[in-house]
């Protein structure tokens, strides 16, 4: 049942051009920012040759352009998200859901599971730029799965936020601004941990752009992969919670 | 109330804020009957429609169908029903087939039946020939034939329609019209409209809510005994003295309308046959014969506008 609504949600997605325009927009903004560091990578090579521990093509390449990718997908995250249920209350159409015989958690989880998806995808395609290095050099495959697993992370906990906020409002544009903001919050939160010297540990623990920049260093520390979980897990709740509440008003 | 209740709504209250939306609201449906829902715009049709379906969840009271408790065993519940709100949920970028049978894993069909049961769906409500049009680009009555197909598309044994008829074109009415009929003569079928003539033309039951509050529930035949006035408007081409119609058998009070039109009261029996004679040989010249029917606006707007007395005093506390 999950499954049979992720699928519409993602067919859905790729009904409307938009996430064909946001897919080709990111893949050329992208690429050109990747043959700008392979390029560069080509200047600083010749110097790194006599130092000791110096950083591989992955750290200098692929890591920095996920660095990047994850600024712009903050940014266009929340264009996707604000659709998936903040239109159907528009349309009217989340009665056909709810008057079908399946549970709230259900309807949030084939949601979620629908924007996942189009996420693995969007990463997925990503990765096929790093891959092509394969041609002409070696990588660090660990590192790369690392960086991988950590940007599918982030972008399903920017799902699920998107998510939540989908479905406190039927306006989607205000479902986007309201999620770009609190995605944004959630992302520089750890400056004001690093100006105010003694409370930062705990305010910059919830920054988002921690535990993905110690995952692209390849750290693979299940504390990191467990904010992850425990923040998606946590705006899946509030979502059902929000969606069940609404019956009730 | 019986035990054969397909639906069962006992104290339904349903309060939004501190406006009470429904209150008290007790009725079944019978396996197999048709009930109509009237009401006027705000009264609360839309809201109890909701609360069978799951859609909001009641203030107080309780509703079952078949048995199960739309909110303790949900799913089971819902399963046995189908819905079509005011607005059909239909997906505008979905063609007519993706959206049926998305609708089918919805209410969790075999994959095996899904194809026969939009079918049967899609002939049932005339899609057949639309089946590959995008729903958006269909007519308001196709998106309603639609909202109705995804409504029946599990087989439910009760269908519950939201004033299906709004917004449709005389012609469109009709179809969907009889396509309730249709629907009625194997399952159980609630309908709200505020259309007096819908009633009349589709149901066997007739409830008049009013201000959340049931004020009539009664068959249809009664409606119709109901709503027939003892009382019948000729014409005369050379009209005798009012007090001459008076005299005649049955007829209790003469009222002139104009000059040549006469209304005529009665008690129990119809005084047309002697009326009819009476006309021949006297050469009143009678070319005009019409049964007064009192409307059932007039019954409605009278059970639903009467008496405010109570509700005045509820505003002044507001």
């Amino acid at each position: 049942m999950i499954l049979t609504i992720a699928r519409r949600e993602i067919s859905a997605m790729f009904l409307s051009p938009l996430a064909w325009v946001i897919l080709g927009i990111l893949q050329t903004l992208l690429g050109y920012m990747f043959l700008a560091q392979v390029d560069n990578y080509y200047t600083l090579q010749p110097q790194l040759v006599g130092l000791e521990n110096t950083p591989g093509v992955t750290d200098i390449v692929v890591a920095s352009l996920f660095q990047v990718a994850a600024i712009i997908l903050l940014m266009i995250m929340p264009l996707i998200t604000m659709r998936s249920i903040a239109e159907e209350k528009r349309n009217k159409t989340l009665s056909l859901l709810i008057s079908s015989p399946i549970s709230m958690t259900e309807i949030v989880l084939g949601k979620f599971l629908g924007l996942l998806l189009f996420v693995v995808i969007l990463v997925s395609l990503l990765m096929l730029m790093p891959l092509s290095l394969y041609l002409g050099t070696a990588l660090d495959t660990g590192k790369l799965f690392s960086i991988y697993l950590a940007t599918i992370l982030l972008l399903g906990s920017f799902a699920a936020i998107g998510l939540y906020l989908s479905s406190l409002t039927d306006n989607q544009t205000i479902a986007a601004i309201s999620t770009f903001g609190a995605l944004l919050m959630l992302w520089v939160i750890d400056w004001i941990g690093e100006s105010i010297a003694n409370s930062s540990s705990v305010v910059s623990y919830l920054s988002l752009l921690r535990h993905y920049q110690s995952m692209l260093q390849g750290i693979f520390d299940s504390s990191d992969i467990a904010y992850y979980l425990i923040l998606i897990t946590a705006f899946l709740v509030l979502t059902i919670r929000q969606l069940d509440r609404e019956r009730m008003l | 109330m019986d035990s054969t209740a397909l639906v069962k709504v006992e104290n339904l209250s349903r309060f939004y804020q501190k406006h009470c939306a429904i209150s008290q609201l007790s009725f079944s449906l019978k396996p197999g009957e048709v009930l109509g829902f009237l009401g006027p715009n705000g009264a609360g049709k839309s809201t109890t429609m909701q609360i069978i379906t799951g859609n909001l969840a009641p203030s107080e009271g309780q509703v079952s169908i078949k048995g199960y408790d739309i909110i303790e065993s949900a799913r089971q519940a819902k399963q046995q029903i189908g819905y079509l709100p005011e607005h059909p949920p239909v997906y505008r970028e979905a063609t007519v087939d993706e959206f049926l049978r998305y609708c089918a894993k919805l209410r969790r069909l075999d994959r095996s039946s899904i194809g026969a049961a939009m079918e049967q769906a899609k002939s049932h409500c005339g899609l057949n020939e639309v089946g590959h049009r995008l729903i958006g680009n269909l007519s308001k009555g196709f998106q309603q034939r639609v909202g109705i197909a995804q409504a029946i598309i599990h087989n439910p044994p009760v269908v519950i329609l939201d004033e299906p008829t709004v917004g449709l074109d005389p012609l469109q009415i009709r179809e969907i019209r009889g396509l309730i009929k249709t629907l009625g003569s194997e399952r159980s079928v609630i309908l709200s409209t505020h259309i007096l003539s819908e009633v009349q033309a589709t149901c066997d039951r007739v409830q008049i809510i009013r201000e959340g509050k049931l004020v009539y529930n009664a068959s249809i035949e009664m409606l119709k005994d109901q709503s027939s006035e003892h009382s019948i408007v000729i014409a005369l081409k050379k009209p005798p003295a009012p007090e001459r119609l008076s005299q005649l058998e049955w007829v209790e009070q003469v009222e002139a309308i104009d000059s040549n039109r006469f209304r005529l009261y009665f008690d129990a029996t119809s005084p047309v046959e002697s009326l009819v004679q009476e006309s021949v040989a006297q050469h009143w010249g009678l070319y005009e014969m019409i049964p007064d029917q009192r409307s059932l606006e007039d019954l409605f707007i009278e059970l639903t506008q009467g008496n405010r007395g109570a509700d005045n005093s509820l505003e002044s506390d507001l």
